[in-house]
């Protein structure tokens, strides 16, 4: 059976013919429209708005406008927020430098250990993407155990080979590098499973090609690989930089901020959890809102500079 | 680069390669298995804790195998009426399964209509939903906090569940999804008679199934695990879901790891058992969407 188009077009209710108003597409649309414009298209507006305001969501009548205020006290020396603002800000940068290369070597590393035809890599791939299903509350509270300076696994290998245990939760660097090893554990898996997929798309020919001119294993990675997984990697760098950008749940359970420190505000206290506190502990909502707007500023900004950078070098 | 076609050359390459990386395959597996035993030996741990009498966690020798098992971890924390983690358990499911169920709804019948119908101001609303993603998640948190408190959901399900289906990643996914179909079917369905609405209900929604099952995983998953909204919403100690429930255990039980591990099973489980199931299934669709959102 032939159908011409313009059989379809008649057949096709309404498209193309000038009845009158068709509401069905907008009547599909509507439900997620409606959540979309009040939980996501409407908050950019009311964070911008409530950030202009001194906002304690506890004593609704003591608002009051105070303008740019909960921005410039961001910026200057001397206010509450500057020392413990730029204290969470620089705490989650490094955070971010610390971990994204190890998020990126590592799981590359996995997806080429896995990237061949043994039998039983399936398995493999399986459990080393485990640890991501699960929340990062789990994580964080089984972190807040194996990492106990008294009574933790850890410490128990450590002790074990003879070697100084520190008390990882509760001094530097120790605490970061705990937070940084469980965060590792927990999403290597999870770029891996992404890295794996795109090895697994570049064309065997090249491969085959490179060892017919002589290339060594070491020339193949460099030169066909790499290249090969360049969009990928950008891809990866970009969202793990978010994702290390909002870590939250790891720190809070493992060391609440701390260890304290003298300047204020605690040693691996990140961004996310001085927001929390600011805006939902100190009930500061105005204050909380506009830290969020510089810090997604920052990661919008950072985000666009890694996309860029990636552009220019296609 | 020149492809080969000669099936020698192929052969020889491919014998070469064998028999030099024999002995590395075995090197391999070693590698591999160390690493997936590093991998896997904290949750084992955290399995152990949760099974050990409060005498075996902190002994001076470890022992992986509980000498004495002990169901008494568990019996505690669900015994404790201050902490009620059944209560939180069910809680979970409930606010899951709602979310996954609203999602699949409400982000197919929008991803249709944005794949398949021409209206006024469709690019433009698209557009709009684009935008969004590039917006990082932590400038929602105060707003939508505010929201929820306005409409008078705090302290409420549906102040968990809400904001939630605001998300546009199901929209984009399912979208793919139904401009992958071939048009025919439903042109088919246009010829007989049938209205759009019957035409996505019997012929769109049934081909999707693959794409549906894919996205009511993920958003499950991801609405199981969710830890800092519902910390943020949610007052009531019987109203907790588990992750927010285990913040609240730890503080409960400041040094008694064997029911905060029991815990910590307790919300691991259903996700574990969902992902030895459904392993194929989660593993591919992160690698086919990179999971955004």
């Amino acid at each position: 059976m032939t159908v011409s188009t313009k059989e379809i077009a008649a057949a096709m209710p309404v498209q193309g013919r000038k009845v009158r108003f068709d509401w069905v597409p907008y009547l599909f649309i509507l439900p997620h429209f409606l959540f979309f414009v009040v939980f996501a298209a409407f908050p950019f507006f009311l964070g911008l708005f409530i950030s202009f305001f001194e906002y304690d969501i506890l004593r609704p009548e003591a608002t009051q406008f105070v303008g740019l205020k909960n921005y410039l006290s961001l910026f200057t020396r001397g206010t509450v927020e500057f020392p413990v603002f730029w204290n969470a800000l620089i705490n989650t940068i490094e955070f971010v430098l610390m971990s994204v290369p190890f998020l990126v070597i590592i799981p590359l590393f996995l997806a080429l250990l896995l990237n061949t035809n043994l039998s039983g890599k399936n398995v493999y791939r399986a459990i080393y993407f485990a640890p991501w299903v699960m929340s990062s509350a789990v994580i964080g509270l089984l972190g807040f155990w194996i990492f106990q300076s008294q009574g933790g696994l850890l410490n128990y290998y450590l002790k074990d080979l003879g070697i100084d245990t520190p008390r990882w939760l509760s001094s530097m660097p120790w605490a970061w590098v705990s937070i940084l090893i469980v965060t590792v554990w927990w999403t290597s898996g999870f770029n891996m499973i992404i890295i794996l997929a795109a090895l697994q798309n570049i064309p065997a020919t090249l491969y085959e090609a490179a060892s017919i001119d002589g290339a060594s294993w070491w020339q193949r990675f460099r030169y066909v690989t790499i290249p090969q997984l360049r969009p990928v990697l950008v891809f990866i760098v970009i969202i793990t930089i978010i994702a290390s950008f909002n870590l939250f749940a790891q720190p809070l359970f493992m060391t609440n901020g701390g260890p304290a420190q003298s300047g204020g505000g605690g040693s691996t206290e990140p961004i996310m959890l001085r927001i929390y506190n600011e805006g939902f502990v100190r009930n500061r909502m105005g204050s909380g809102a506009a830290m969020s707007f510089v810090v997604a500023l920052i990661m919008i900004f950072v985000s666009y500079f890694n996309f860029r950078l990636f552009r220019t070098r296609e | 680069m020149t492809t080969i076609n000669e099936p020698n050359v192929v052969q020889r390459v491919s014998r070469d390669w064998q028999q030099s990386h024999r002995f590395q395959r075995i090197i391999l597996y070693a590698v591999l298995t160390a690493i997936a035993l590093l991998v896997i030996l904290p949750l084992l741990w955290m399995l152990s804790t949760s099974l050990k009498p409060k005498s075996e966690w902190f002994l001076p020798q470890i022992y992986w195998i509980p000498r004495t098992f002990t169901w008494n971890n568990y019996q505690k924390i669900l015994d404790n009426d201050s902490l009620p983690i059944a209560r939180w358990f069910f809680n979970s499911i409930f606010v899951s399964s709602t979310v996954t169920v609203l999602i699949l709804i409400i982000d197919s019948t929008a991803a249709y209509a944005y794949a398949r119908m021409e209206f006024k101001g469709k690019r433009m609303l698209f557009g709009l939903l684009l935008a969004t993603l590039f917006l990082p998640g932590i400038m929602f948190l105060v707003p939508n906090f505010l929201t929820v408190t306005k409409l008078g959901l705090l302290n409420n399900y549906a102040g968990v569940i809400v904001p939630g289906l605001a998300g546009v990643f199901g929209v984009f996914f399912m979208r793919q999804f139904f401009e992958s179909l071939p048009k025919e079917l439903e042109e088919a369905a246009y010829i007989d008679g049938a209205t759009r609405v019957e035409t996505f209900l019997y012929i769109a929604l049934p081909l999707a199934k693959p794409a549906l099952a894919t996205l009511g995983i993920i958003t499950f998953l991801a609405s199981w695990n969710d830890f800092l909204w519902p910390l943020l919403v949610l007052k009531d100690r019987e109203l907790l879901t588990l992750p927010p429930g285990l913040r609240t255990l730890q503080g409960a039980y400041t040094s008694e790891y064997g029911q905060m591990m029991a815990g910590a099973v307790i919300t691991s489980i259903p996700v574990l058992f969902l992902y030895i199931l459904l392993q194929r299934y989660i593993v591919e669709s992160v690698q086919t969407t990179g999971l955004k959102g």
